[in-house]
C-alpha cells in the first residue's frame, strides 16, 4: 500500500500584526513600524498515512490541529517541509464556505465540485445522489442565500461525500445536522472505511476518534506528541489535556506511580453474565499520595459503556506496592469482550497521574437471548 | 478520478496515482500547470460571475450592451458634434477603440480587489487563487464578444466593409491583450492584499491611461506630429492597450486618410503601415504580453505566500 499522504518536516509560521498597516499613507509614514510577531503553529511535524487508514488528529484548541488541515488540503501552504498527496481529496473544512449565496443549490453543487476539482461531467454523474443525501429536494433551484443554516451544511457535506474522494478530511463536522443526519454521516464515513478509502478526522472529541480510527497523531502546541494506536495516543493525549488545565508541576509525579497490572484472584478474566468479578490493580509508588482512582470500560468497537466520574475514589497510596480492589456485584452486560482502562488522577480529577489503557479485557458469557450490551432484564406481560 | 461511486465496492488503489505536493514555494512550472488543469473552474466562476451580476434585473445580460452603448453616445456627441473633431464616421472609430478598452478596463477595476473580497473563499478552500483574477477578464471577454457582435452588426447596417486583409491580426491582437489583462489583473489583485489603497489608485490611473490611449481622438492627428518632433513616437506605443486599439481601428474602420467634414482638409487619422508591419507588431506585442504573464504568476506566487496573515 502506498503513502497517501506524507508529512514531511512542516512547520508553519505566522505573522501576527500589533498594528496594521494597509493603506499606502501608512505604509509610507511608518516604513518599519508595527511591531510583528512570529508564530510557531507547527514545528517539525512528520507522519505519513496509508491508503485506507483512518487517522485522527486530537490535540486541544490551537494546538494547531486545523492549520496542519488546511496545510494538507493546500489551503495554507507551510512555510518548510512538504506534504506528498496522491489521489482526489475532499475536504469538510467550513461547509458551505465555496458558496456563492446569489446561486441556486443547484448551480453551487457544480461550482463546489470544480472547486473541489471534480469536472462537470462526474458531478452530473453524482447529482441525483446529493441531492438525495442532503434531502433538500424541494429547494434545489432555490437561491442559497433563502437556505436554512442546516440545509446549507447538509448540501455542501453532501457534495463533498458524494464526489468520490480517496482521501476524505473531516474537521470537526460531524456536529452538524440533527442527530439522524449525524448517524447518516457516521453511516458513510463507514462506509468509506469498507471501501478502502483514506479518512483523516480531526476532532477533540476523545469518543469519536476511538470509536472511528485505526490510529492518532496528538498535537500540542504545534508539536507532534503521539502518532500510534488509537489507545496509546489517546492515553497521551489525555495527560496533556489535564495537565494544562492546572499549572502545578505533576511531571515529577509521572515516573513515581504507575500502574503494573490488574490481576482477578482466579487468574481468570472469563465470566458469566450477572455474576461478580473482583480485580486487584497492582499499583508501586515511590512516594506517598493521596489521589483518586478512575476506571472506563468499553466495548472493542470502541463504544463507552461505563466511566467513574472525574473525581473518581480517593486512594491513598504509600511508598512501595499497593493494590487497590474493585468489585463488580453484578455485571449485567451481555457476550463481548471488554476493555478496562484504569488511572489515578489527582484531587480535582484534572491531572492525569497514572493511567493504563486497557489494563484488562474481560470476556462475558451470557446465556440469554437479548442482545446488546446491557442485560435490562425486562419482564413483559399484558395487562 | 473517473471511477464512478460504488457503494461497497473495494476503492482503486493509488500506488501509481500521481503524486501532488504542497510545498512553500512551487515552481513555475507546476504553477501554471495547475493552473490548466483547473481551467474547468474558471469557466464555472466565470458563468458564476455573469450570473450573479444580473440575476435579479430583467433585462440580465443586454445591460452589457446599453451602458457601453451609452458612453459611445455621449463620446459622439461631445466630439463630433460639439467640439467638431471632423472626422466621417466617427461612430464606428470611437465604437472599434472602445470595445477594447471597456475589455481592458473592466478586467483591471473587477479584478484588482477580487482576493480580498472573496476572502472567506481564499482561506477555506483549496484552488489556485489567480484564478479568481482570471475569471474577471474571463468575464470581461464575455461583455466584449458581446459588444464585438454589435460592433460588426452595427458596421454591416451602415454598408461600411472591413479591411478583410488584417481581419486576419485582430485574433492576435486580442489574444495579446488577453494575455496583457491578465498579467496586470493577476499582480494587481495580490499587491491590493497588501496595500489596501490599490483598488483606489487603479481606478484613478485608468482614467489617466485611458486619455493615453487613442479611444476618442486620433493618434496620427493629434499626437503624433508633437512626438513626431522629439523622436519619441515609439514612447506612445509602450503602452500595449494602444496598439490593439489601433489595429482594431485598422479593422474596422479602414480608412487611414480622409477628408474632414468640416474643413475639407486631409486628415490622417490611422498610421498607414503596411499588413506585414501590423502583423509584426502584433506578434511582437503576443510574445511580450505571454512573457509578462508568465512573470505575473512568478510574482503572484511570491505575494501569495503571506495571505492568510493579511487577509
Amino acid at each position: 500500500m502506498a503513502a497517501v499522504i506524507d508529512v514531511q518536516g512542516v512547520s508553519k509560521q505566522f505573522k501576527i500584526h500589533h498594528e496594521r498597516h494597509q493603506s499606502l499613507k501608512e505604509r509610507l509614514l511608518h516604513p518599519r513600524s508595527g511591531s510583528t510577531e512570529v508564530f510557531h503553529a507547527l514545528s517539525g511535524i512528520n507522519f505519513t498515512v496509508e491508503q485506507g487508514e483512518t487517522v485522527g488528529i486530537v490535540g486541544q484548541n490551537g494546538s494547531g490541529k486545523s492549520t496542519l488541515l488546511k496545510c494538507i488540503c493546500g489551503v495554507l501552504k507551510p512555510t518548510t517541509g512538504e506534504i506528498k498527496l496522491r489521489g482526489s481529496l475532499a475536504a469538510l473544512l467550513e461547509l458551505g464556505a465555496g458558496f456563492q449565496t446569489e446561486l441556486s443549490g443547484r448551480d453551487n453543487v457544480y461550482l463546489y465540485g470544480a472547486m473541489l476539482g471534480f469536472s462537470k461531467r462526474m458531478v452530473d454523474a453524482i447529482f441525483d445522489d446529493v441531492v438525495a443525501f442532503s434531502e433538500i429536494e424541494q429547494f434545489i433551484d432555490t437561491q442559497v442565500k433563502f437556505y436554512s443554516s442546516g440545509m446549507y451544511v447538509r448540501l455542501a457535506f453532501a457534495v463533498a461525500v458524494n464526489v468520490d474522494p480517496d482521501i476524505l478530511v473531516v474537521d470537526e463536522v460531524l456536529a452538524v445536522g440533527d442527530e439522524r443526519f449525524q448517524a447518516k454521516c457516521v453511516d458513510r464515513i463507514s462506509r468509506f472505511q469498507d471501501e478502502g478509502r483514506t479518512i483523516l478526522l480531526v476532532t477533540h472529541n476523545a469518543d469519536q476518534v476511538r470509536a472511528l480510527c485505526d490510529r492518532a497523531v496528538v498535537l500540542d502546541g504545534g508539536q507532534m506528541i503521539a502518532d500510534g494506536p488509537t489507545q496509546e495516543s489517546l492515553r497521551i493525549f489525555r495527560e496533556h489535556l489535564f495537565d494544562d488545565v492546572v499549572a502545578h508541576d505533576v511531571a515529577q509525579l509521572h515516573d513515581t506511580i504507575s500502574i503494573d497490572a490488574v490481576t482477578t484472584p482466579s487468574g481468570s478474566f472469563e465470566i458469566r453474565s450477572g455474576s461478580a468479578l473482583h480485580l486487584d490493580v497492582s499499583v508501586s509508588s515511590k512516594t506517598a499520595y493521596s489521589g483518586n482512582f478512575v476506571m472506563e470500560v468499553f466495548t472493542r468497537g470502541g463504544l463507552l459503556v461505563s466511566r467513574s466520574d472525574a473525581q473518581g475514589s480517593p486512594v491513598n497510596l504509600v511508598p512501595g506496592a499497593n493494590v487497590i480492589g474493585i468489585d463488580l456485584a453484578q455485571i449485567p452486560l451481555l457476550d463481548g469482550v471488554y476493555d478496562l482502562n484504569v488511572g489515578i488522577v489527582d484531587h480535582h480529577g484534572h491531572s492525569v497521574i497514572a493511567w493504563r489503557e486497557q489494563a484488562a479485557s474481560i470476556q462475558v458469557t451470557y446465556d440469554g437471548r437479548e442482545g446488546g450490551i446491557v442485560e435490562l432484564g425486562a419482564s413483559i406481560r399484558q395487562q | 478520478m473517473s471511477d464512478a461511486p460504488s457503494a461497497g465496492q473495494r476503492h482503486r488503489s493509488l500506488d501509481d496515482a500521481p503524486v501532488r505536493v504542497v510545498s512553500a514555494r512551487a515552481t513555475l512550472s507546476t504553477r501554471l500547470g495547475n493552473l490548466w488543469s483547473r481551467r474547468e473552474l474558471l469557466l464555472g466562476l466565470i458563468s458564476s460571475d455573469i450570473r450573479i451580476k444580473y440575476k435579479n434585473s430583467t433585462l440580465g445580460l443586454f445591460w452589457s450592451m446599453l451602458s457601453p452603448a451609452f458612453t459611445l453616445a455621449v463620446y459622439f456627441m461631445v466630439f463630433s458634434i460639439f467640439l467638431k473633431n471632423g472626422i466621417p464616421n466617427f461612430v464606428i472609430y470611437l465604437f472599434s477603440g472602445l470595445v477594447v478598452w471597456n475589455m481592458f478596463q473592466n478586467s483591471i477595476n473587477t479584478a484588482t480587489g477580487v482576493i480580498v473580497d472573496r476572502a472567506a473563499l481564499v482561506k477555506k478552500v483549496s484552488f489556485p487563487r489567480e484564478i479568481l483574477a482570471l475569471s474577471n477578464v474571463g468575464a470581461a471577454v464575455v461583455y466584449f464578444v458581446v459588444q464585438l457582435l454589435v460592433l460588426v452588426i452595427f458596421v454591416a447596417a451602415l454598408g461600411h466593409a472591413p479591411a478583410w486583409r488584417f481581419l486576419l491580426i485582430l485574433p492576435i491582437s486580442f489574444v495579446a491583450l488577453y494575455f496583457f489583462t491578465s498579467a496586470l489583473a493577476i499582480v494587481m489583485s495580490a499587491v491590493n492584499v497588501y496595500l489596501r489603497d490599490m483598488k483606489h489608485l487603479m481606478e484613478v490611473l485608468l482614467q489617466l491611461w485611458f486619455w493615453l490611449t487613442p479611444v476618442v481622438y486620433s493618434y496620427e492627428n493629434s499626437i503624433a506630429p508633437h512626438l513626431a518632433r522629439h523622436g519619441l513616437s515609439a514612447l506612445y506605443f509602450l503602452n500595449p492597450v494602444t496598439l490593439v486599439v489601433v489595429t482594431f481601428q485598422r479593422v474596422f474602420y479602414v480608412s487611414t486618410v480622409v477628408h474632414s467634414t468640416v474643413t475639407g482638409q486631409i486628415l490622417h487619422i490611422l498610421p498607414t503601415w503596411s499588413f506585414e508591419k501590423f502583423l509584426a507588431l502584433n506578434l511582437l506585442l503576443l510574445g511580450v504580453s505571454v512573457l509578462l504573464f508568465v512573470i505575473a504568476e512568478a510574482i503572484f506566487g511570491r505575494l501569495e505566500g503571506n495571505f492568510e496573515s493579511e487577509l
